[in-house]
């Protein structure tokens, strides 16, 4: 059967797939709920726009980097261009290696948006506690970094290897 | 998640907290020679009129309160708990009203779940079915009470209790942890203060039954007995439970005790202060309104009848910000 021949692709653009479609899920929940909050202290007082703005972007981030992953993986692939023939093995490692930043992308955007959400009613009381309040929600980001560092390095690796 | 519906409403709330009077504000207005002076330093928070009337002026502000709360949550329905003293203070004023045959403008509260119409037409008329069914059975028997034995102590104590009753139901219905404290804290307050007049009048065991309402944190048998033996018996037993530190407020005297129930609920609430998530910081900000209003009415009828500063001071209440 021609899917099972070609199971190694589906299998890579399956985890592309994912990593962009976790991240940009949890991105969209986190850029919502700030997007809330953020709209709820611009009512009151229009000059903190530019503050809560920046807290709210903080959570989109996850997206940005799912969708670079899926983008690293198609051109690993050959989807973008050049040769699809991916054997099994290296399918289900393409698969594995989008992983991370599938679910911490997911995960951490949504934290992220709480610790937003939180910094952002900081700055509505004491906006010149501004750059305070842009940490905690930026310690979360770590998290969403290391995956995606991993998930690179994956994607890059396994292009070498002779499987 | 249900907590995150209130996200925009929480950050609005949030900006409007920095316009709560602070307790450095009570200071300045303590410290201000005269009522006049108290306006003006009213005036420049945006708080509007009270220059004859300063009941006018707290009204205008509780209205300011529920209008934010109405563009903020469309139905404020959940908040019904903080509305139902006003509906059966609204009670009390319309049986008495329809008793004297006498028809009282400025004793009604506007804020309230039952217009106030529909409740002096239902008692007027005596179509106790207009009224919301948890009121119909208080009315009436609170009518009965008036016409057959004209004790009006009587028919504030039906009412009473089954205002408490409601407020205690509400908390416990709406399954939010902030409410059901709200409910619980209303009820036992009350009924410690019940149960110290009742102990300096003397009153009978089936009255202090007929007045107490249950709740959680008190155990109403033992009120009960500590009431008919004494105010040392009710200090005793309030040792025994979390209300410790307003026993001995009672020791002081009953006003001393109000207050610091006031502030009990205060502290309590205060936490909401730095929560960004859900209902609290919406209940605590209406409460936190409440407790300053309350506050203004009693430093501006302190000043206008020329009371001196401290005995103005240590009845004004803790304050939220």
């Amino acid at each position: 059967m021609a899917i099972m021949e070609n199971m190694g692709v589906v299998l890579a653009l399956l985890g592309a797939v994912i990593a962009a479609l976790a991240a940009g899920i949890g991105s969209s929940i986190g850029v919502g709920m700030t997007g809330e909050a953020a709209a709820g202290v611009v009512t009151e007082d229009p000059s903190k726009f530019s503050k809560v703005l920046v807290l709210q972007l903080l959570p989109g981030t996850q997206g940005i980097y799912g969708l670079l992953i899926g983008f690293i993986t198609l051109t690993q692939i050959g989807i973008m261009g050049g040769s699809a023939d991916i054997s099994l093995i290296k399918g289900v490692l393409y698969f594995v290696a989008c992983l991370p930043m599938a679910f911490v992308g997911y995960k951490s955007a949504i934290r992220q948006a709480r610790a937003s959400v939180a910094s952002i009613s900081l700055v509505a009381k004491r906006p010149d506690q501004f750059g305070k309040a842009m940490i905690f929600p930026a310690m979360v980001e770590t998290y969403a970094i290391l995956a995606l560092l991993i998930s690179i390095l994956s994607i890059f690796g396994i292009n070498g290897l002779a499987v | 998640m249900a907590e995150d519906q209130y996200l925009y409403a929480v950050a609005r709330i949030r900006t409007k907290e920095l316009s709560l009077l602070s307790a450095s504000f009570f200071e300045q207005l303590l410290s201000a020679p005269d009522y006049e002076a108290c306006i003006r330093l009213l005036r420049e928070k945006g708080w509007e009129g009270g220059q004859n009337d300063w009941e006018e002026m707290l009204s205008r502000e509780r209205q300011k309160t529920w209008k934010l709360m109405e563009e903020l949550l469309g139905d404020t329905s959940v908040f019904d708990v903080f509305l139902y003293a006003n509906d059966y203070s609204n009670l009390k004023a319309a049986v008495k009203g329809c008793r004297h045959r006498t028809e009282l403008e400025n004793v009604y509260i506007e804020q309230g779940t039952v217009p106030v119409d529909v409740i002096r037409t239902a008692l007027r008329e005596n179509r106790f079915e207009d009224l919301p069914e948890k009121m119909r059975e208080p009315a009436r028997e609170a009518q009965r009470i008036l016409l057959q034995t004209y004790d009006g102590q009587l028919c504030d104590v039906v009412i009473d209790r089954a205002a408490l009753e409601a407020i205690y139901q509400a908390g416990k219905d709406s399954r939010n942890e902030f409410l059901m404290l709200y409910g619980e804290l209303t009820v036992a307050c009350a009924d410690i203060k019940t149960a110290v007049r009742a102990c300096r009048t003397g009153k009978s065991r089936e009255f202090l039954e007929r007045a107490l309402a249950p709740c959680d944190s008190l155990d109403l048998k033992e009120l009960t007995e500590a009431a008919l033996e004494g105010e040392e018996a009710i200090g005793r037993y309030l040792a025994r439970t979390e209300y410790e530190e307003g026993a001995e407020r009672l020791k002081e005297s009953l006003s001393a005790f109000e207050r610091w129930c006031d502030n009990l609920m205060i502290r309590r609430i205060r936490p909401q202060l730095h929560n960004a998530f859900g209902l609290g910081p919406l209940a605590a900000y209406i409460l936190a309104r409440e407790n300053e209003i309350k506050s203004v009415r009693i430093v501006l009828s302190g000043k206008k009848n020329e009371l001196p500063e401290e005995s103005i001071r240590e009845r004004v209440r803790e304050t939220y910000v």
